[in-house]
């Protein structure tokens, strides 16, 4: 059995590492940019993974959530926040990007009361379409033109933190009884609702908590580009996140953060290969769903994401049936 | 006082009244039973009593509160629990985890709890990790805890539905055709465990089922139904007599 406190001490270490990977630029920029992107789409690809894999719906606007953080974030970093404190406000900023996503998901969950399946999925799909129109025609958000002035406040060490945080605040959700409620779902509706599922409670907290960490992941991406325009947040940005969630495997925490990591490298790698580049990834895709139609870790999870406690939940009460 | 009790109870689908007029009145700890020809309304009662349909006309009132128009999670959650004719077990989960998942209602921690994993969340989950496996052992199924319920042998997987549907604390349990495809055997140890269930959990039982020798043997009272009409109710040796009821089962005797 591991020790209780070797995740938190090595999170910690890995914290640490990126901080001084930050300051003393002990990586090549290039490099830490390519990570950053790493775990951003880490948080994408498990906030999308909590609607489409654990509860088996099918998002397809999930760009939308991610623009709404981006915006908020940006907007209060550039117009809002004194010049001279960003850099320490730049957290809230986040928060508040997660916050105002949070809400928005709270809107679109009360259509997948009704709806689900294909049907859900327009849902989706018209409203990232809306989020992208309205930008386009704020111009206060300078429009389809675009949105600058951010600094760079996205560094490695705050992207780690988040996608830390999202990693836990997912694993918790997933082995908690609204995660059970979230699967349940998936594998049978009615009769999750007949078991005392309360599935309009699970669908809520489900797309509050998905919408959030997408608009988290939307102000990081925000404070890196350091330029933001609508179009950056379309159907092929979700289709980006879809395919990282198919990759990596759904209803799995350690298949969302493979997936993220090997379709952002291995598109980076793949940069010389110029054109062909998408030719190359969807083939790949192609033959992925052949041979593992299920993502690399489909269903499965890695050891030390699962807590112990359920880890050995039925050897620990055998164990102490054997005592009395 | 009756614990269930329903009048008048009308369900249409588009022009075809699927079950009319359907009334019962279950005492506490009764054991009663519905039969009937496939395709009678049997399953669309079950489906009415907990709020999958809601009833056109008619009250249906649990222990006092009238429960049509209450989705199916409140009325769960009120103390009626079901089994499925065809089998409804979360498939990709484990054993463990179906039972556990039936807890939902009786949980004691809110969502923010849940998402920090705080001390009372803990507490709660061993509670109900341990009520679970102590569910499981009663129906002998502890050693499969861990397995995906998908992966259990079909008499398992009706053991592992009614393990569920005790999870949530009923105080009356439904069960649809607890009894399809078991050879005899089976539906003997099958009734054995109906009697315990009842006991131990003090219940009180409706059951479809078409297995007459399980009917006959158990239920204390039957209600037979053709064509969404109650057409019989009584003692089960009434019932086999009854002409209605043979009438429609087997159809009517030639004339002339």
């Amino acid at each position: 059995m591991r020790p209780r406190w070797l995740l938190p001490a090595l999170l910690t270490f890995i914290f640490l590492v990126s901080l001084a990977v930050h300051h003393f630029e002990l990586l090549d920029l290039y490099i830490q940019l390519i990570l950053m992107y790493v775990g951003i789409n880490i948080i994408l690809t498990l906030s999308l993974n909590l609607i489409n894999g654990y509860m088996g719906e099918f998002s397809v606007g999930h760009a939308g959530f991610m623009a709404i953080g981006a915006y908020i974030a940006s907007l209060l970093t550039v117009k809002i926040f004194p010049a001279y404190m960003t850099a320490w406000l730049f957290p809230l900023a986040v928060l508040a990007g997660g916050i105002g996503a949070a809400l928005v998901g709270l809107i679109v969950a009360f259509p997948s009361f009704k709806t689900r399946g294909d049907y859900l999925a327009i849902v989706t799909l018209a409203f990232g379409m809306i989020v992208k129109s309205a930008i386009e025609n704020i111009d206060a958000l300078g429009g389809p033109r675009g949105f600058l002035g951010m600094e760079k406040l996205s560094t490695l060490p705050w992207v780690f933190f988040w996608a830390a945080l999202s990693v836990w605040v997912i694993r918790n959700l997933v082995y908690s009884n609204f995660g059970r409620g979230v699967i349940s779902i998936r594998e049978d509706e009615i009769a999750s609702d007949l078991m005392s599922v309360n599935t309009k409670e699970v669908k809520i907290i489900a797309f509050v908590v998905s919408s959030f960490f997408a608009g988290v992941a939307g102000a990081l991406f925000a404070h890196l580009l350091q330029f933001i325009n609508p179009r950056a947040f379309d159907i092929i940005k979700s289709t980006d996140i879809l395919i990282m969630v198919y990759l990596g495997g759904i209803g799995s925490i350690a298949g969302s953060i493979l997936g993220a990591t090997i379709y952002t490298v291995l598109l980076e790698v793949l940069r010389p290969m110029g054109i062909w580049r998408m030719v190359f990834m969807p083939l790949m895709l192609v033959l992925l769903m052949i041979f593992r139609p299920k993502g690399i870790m489909g269903l499965k999870e890695f050891r030390w994401f699962v807590p112990i406690r359920d880890l050995f939940a039925s050897r620990l009460w055998h164990y102490k049936r054997g005592e009395k | 006082m009756a614990i269930l009790n329903a009048r008048g109870v009308t369900h249409f689908f588009g022009g075809l009244a699927a079950v009319s007029d359907f009334r019962i009145n279950l005492e506490p700890n009764e054991l009663v039973g519905i039969i009937g020809p496939n395709g009678a309304g049997k399953t669309t009662v079950f489906n009415l009593i907990t709020g999958v349909y809601s009833a056109t006309k008619g009250s249906i009132i649990f222990e006092g509160t009238q429960i049509v128009g209450k989705r199916p999670n409140q009325v769960t959650g009120l103390g009626i629990a079901r089994t499925f004719q065809n089998i409804r077990l979360f498939k990709e989960m484990t054993v463990l985890d179906n039972v556990r998942t039936a807890h939902y209602a009786k949980v004691k921690y809110g969502p923010v709890d849940a998402l920090l994993h705080t001390g009372s969340f803990c507490r709660e989950e061993e509670r109900i990790i341990s009520r679970s496996m102590d569910l499981l052992a009663y129906l002998n199924l502890e050693t499969h805890a861990g397995e995906l319920s998908k992966n259990l042998s079909y008499g398992l997987q009706r053991r592992l539905e009614i393990a569920r549907a005790l999870a949530t604390e009923p105080k009356l349990l439904l069960l649809d055709e607890p009894a399809a495809g078991m050879n005899p055997q089976e539906v003997d140890r099958l009734m054995e465990l109906i009697r315990r269930i009842k006991i131990d959990f003090d219940l009180t039982i409706l059951l479809i089922e078409h297995q007459m020798h399980l009917v006959m043997n158990i239920c204390e009272r039957l209600i037979v139904l053709d064509f969404g009409e109650t057409i019989a109710q009584g003692k089960p040796y009434e019932i086999q007599n009854n002409p209605l009821v043979l009438e429609a089962y087997l159809g009517k005797e030639m004339q002339g």
